[in-house]
């Protein structure tokens, strides 16, 4: 086939400069990578802190006071409200007013008394109640499993002992991420999303945008293939992403301390190979869609999946096998897998080399299939 | 002008899930004339012009251009036809200039030359001064000049114009019709739809299309000259009554009123018109007419699209 680099140039200057007087595609390119950075890179957090709960204390002394004090402490719970019965708190949870609530009993100092987490004595473990119950909204596992973790908070603040330290079954090292910051693993995560958000859209957008304003009329006229067509097009979006990838590495970096450990070389060459597989997959939509809605619909279609089901959420090990294939046939899985083992773990791109010769397979059967569909008649 | 045929169709039809678009249309477009397709909305201009180019695919039918089948080397043709949609196809956020160079660049120009040819086509077509401007901004006659400019920029043997002056005063379509006899005069050949009969009857030759069939053909004037009809004008009081009395007439072909006169089409076959119409109506004169294109029109489609 016969390529003429000359008409390649010429569609990919005129695509940038009617990008250039596009100012809404234009800060668009710019805002969305930060707009949506400050929003997740703030907002998504898997630790669950500061759930509002109530009390049903009825023991109401100074134990049950600092026992209150000692498990708000943790941060995991705040008190907002006290009930007078275990009944009265349960409505309150149906009702939604708290999440949780901590019922003290009337035997609390004795019970603290016996209990070997307050230190005072290690012997006589089987007359060892618990000191006081937790009813929870378990309906979301996070908050669930936040509250569960105070089940054997240690109480020597609240007896006055000494910890006591037992060793634990298994010693837990945790690498790349010590501090447990969500934001870590997501900023990554974002770098596949936004990608995949703005890439897809701009390029299905673009084509189909000539055919809705008449241009691709005169165009099929003219003697240029759709091959030049679609690779002027592609090209200028290929910087935009770039720039993409630069913003939200540097925000991440600055605003959120991610560190970036691996080569910056590696990441964006991970990053242009994801960028071309999108906009591949753009262009595949706008030889399907007939209007600019349509390909927004489509685009859609992809990027619902593409938040869900590419582990930027949920761990992709956590899905059933099912999902796991249709996780498999999205670029933003391969290429969060690689963007987080390059960002997190000091990979370089050979060592992800399974994702990446997925990608470059990806792209070559969708720009095939899009030649092959897009065909120069109306 | 040299006899060489440039388009050729013999029985092309383009059949749609809507219906026939295009009957069995034959057509025979000798170099360097200005060829009309004249017709209502919807007759098959368009859908006929789009199978000429290879924009779309005949149902049946074959098409050839300057003597080659245009099945299977549309991309080699393509250099030598140029294409004016029917609405404005080039980029409204590019400025003259912009879309200028773009299509130049399209058609492979050499950047020496384009800059030269480039600068022509601003003189010839009034654009200069305007390089820099938005084509979005820009009226839709001088839309129309730079469409005209971007189509024959690469000086194609074979123009073909879409309804070019839908959108376009009178002054501007004259103008315009002066820049297709220059593109005319040095050897290309044109094809223009149209429905405007002013502009129709400034082509060589046209053919009146109806329902994608073809109702008649030639030069405007042997159109005219022999149209199946003879053109009567009355006059008097009560033109209206007369108009409403006489359709119901299988003989009246049409009967449109046009100023204080009414305009009558009476079939051929009636030897004595004036005498048949005095009979009819004794009250108004009437009088034998010139017979316009517009009659042309109405009576090869039957008087169902106009009067």
């Amino acid at each position: 086939m016969w390529v003429s680099l000359a008409r390649i140039w010429a569609v990919m200057l005129k695509e940038l400069k009617q990008l250039s007087r596009d100012r809404m595609t234009f800060g668009m390119i710019v805002m969305i990578p930060l707009i949506q950075l400050m929003l997740f890179g703030y907002a998504i957090n898997t630790d669950a802190r500061h759930i509002p709960a109530g009390v049903v204390d009825l023991a109401s002394n100074q134990t049950s006071r600092s026992i209150l004090q000692a498990v708000e402490a943790t941060q995991a719970v705040r008190f907002n409200h006290n009930y007078l019965s275990p009944q009265a708190a349960s409505g309150a949870i149906v009702r939604g007013e708290v999440k949780a609530v901590l019922i003290l009993p009337e035997d609390l100092d004795r019970r603290l008394l016996l209990h070997p987490n307050s230190a005072a004595q290690s012997t006589s473990t089987t007359l060892a109640r618990p000191i006081g119950q937790w009813l929870v909204d378990g309906s979301d596992t996070l908050i669930a499993a936040t509250v569960r973790s105070l089940r054997t908070m240690p109480l020597n603040d609240v007896s006055g002992h000494p910890p006591q330290t037992l060793p634990p079954t298994f010693e837990v090292v945790q690498w790349f991420n010590p501090e447990q910051r969500s934001v870590v693993n997501i900023v990554p995560g974002l770098l596949g999303v936004i990608l995949t958000m703005t890439m897809i859209l701009f390029t299905s957008a673009a084509i189909v945008r000539e055919r809705e304003h008449g241009n691709m009329e005169f165009l099929i006229n003219t003697p240029i293939r759709s091959f030049e067509l679609m690779l002027g097009k592609i090209i200028p979006y290929v910087f935009a992403g770039l720039i993409q990838v630069s913003i939200i590495l540097a925000v991440g970096h600055i605003l959120f301390h991610v560190p970036i450990r691996g080569g910056l070389m590696s990441l964006f060459g991970a990053s242009l190979l994801f960028i071309f597989a999108s906009l591949t997959l753009g262009l595949v939509i706008s030889t399907i869609a007939k209007t600019q809605l349509q390909a927004m619909q489509l685009t859609v279609f992809i990027l619902l999946p593409s938040i869900l089901l590419s582990g930027f959420m949920f761990p992709y090990q956590a899905m059933p096998v099912p999902a796991q294939w249709i996780a498999e046939g999205l670029p933003a899985t391969h290429f969060i897998r690689m963007a987080r083992a390059i960002v997190l773990r000091d990979a370089t791109l050979s060592s992800v080399e399974f994702d990446a010769f997925w990608l470059l397979g990806f792209i070559l059967v969708g720009l095939l299939a899009a030649s092959l569909r897009f065909r120069k008649k109306l | 002008m040299s006899q060489d045929v440039v388009i050729q169709s013999r029985q092309l039809t383009k059949t749609f899930s809507s219906g026939t678009a295009v009957n069995q249309l034959d057509l025979s477009i000798p170099k360097g004339t200005i060829y009309g397709f004249l017709g209502p909305n919807g007759c098959g201009k368009s859908t006929t012009i789009r199978m000429l180019t290879g924009l779309l695919e005949p149902t049946s039918g074959e098409i050839e251009l300057f003597g080659i089948p245009i099945k299977h080397h549309e991309e080699a043709l393509k250099q030598r036809i140029g294409y004016m949609t029917q609405a404005f196809s080039l980029y409204n956020n590019l400025t003259v200039l912009e879309n200028l160079n773009f299509v130049a660049a399209i058609y492979g120009l050499k950047r020496t030359h384009r800059k030269a040819r480039v600068q022509k086509l601003l003189q010839r077509y009034d654009l200069l001064g305007r390089e820099k401007q938005l084509a979005g901004s820009m009226s839709g006659g001088q839309k129309q000049r730079l469409a005209l400019a971007c189509a024959t920029l690469h000086k194609p043997e074979l123009l073909f114009l879409d309804e070019p002056t839908s959108a376009v005063d009178p002054e501007n379509r004259r103008d315009f019709w002066e820049h297709l006899f220059d593109l005319c005069d040095q050897g290309t050949t044109i094809l223009v739809s149209t429905h405007y009969m002013d502009e129709a009857e400034r082509c060589h030759a046209l053919a009146i299309l109806e329902e994608g069939n073809k109702r008649a053909d030639g030069s405007p004037k042997n159109l005219m000259a022999s149209m199946p009809a003879t053109v009567v004008e009355a006059s008097g009081n009560d033109l209206r009554g007369l108009k409403q009395s006489l359709s119901r007439h299988s003989t009246i072909v049409s009967a449109a009123q046009i100023g204080a006169r009414l305009r009558l089409l009476v079939r051929q076959d009636i030897n004595d018109p004036i005498g048949y119409l005095q009979s009819l109506s004794s009250s108004h004169h009437f009088e034998l007419a010139r017979a316009s294109l517009e009659d042309v029109f109405v009576a090869s489609t039957g008087g169902r699209h106009v009067g």
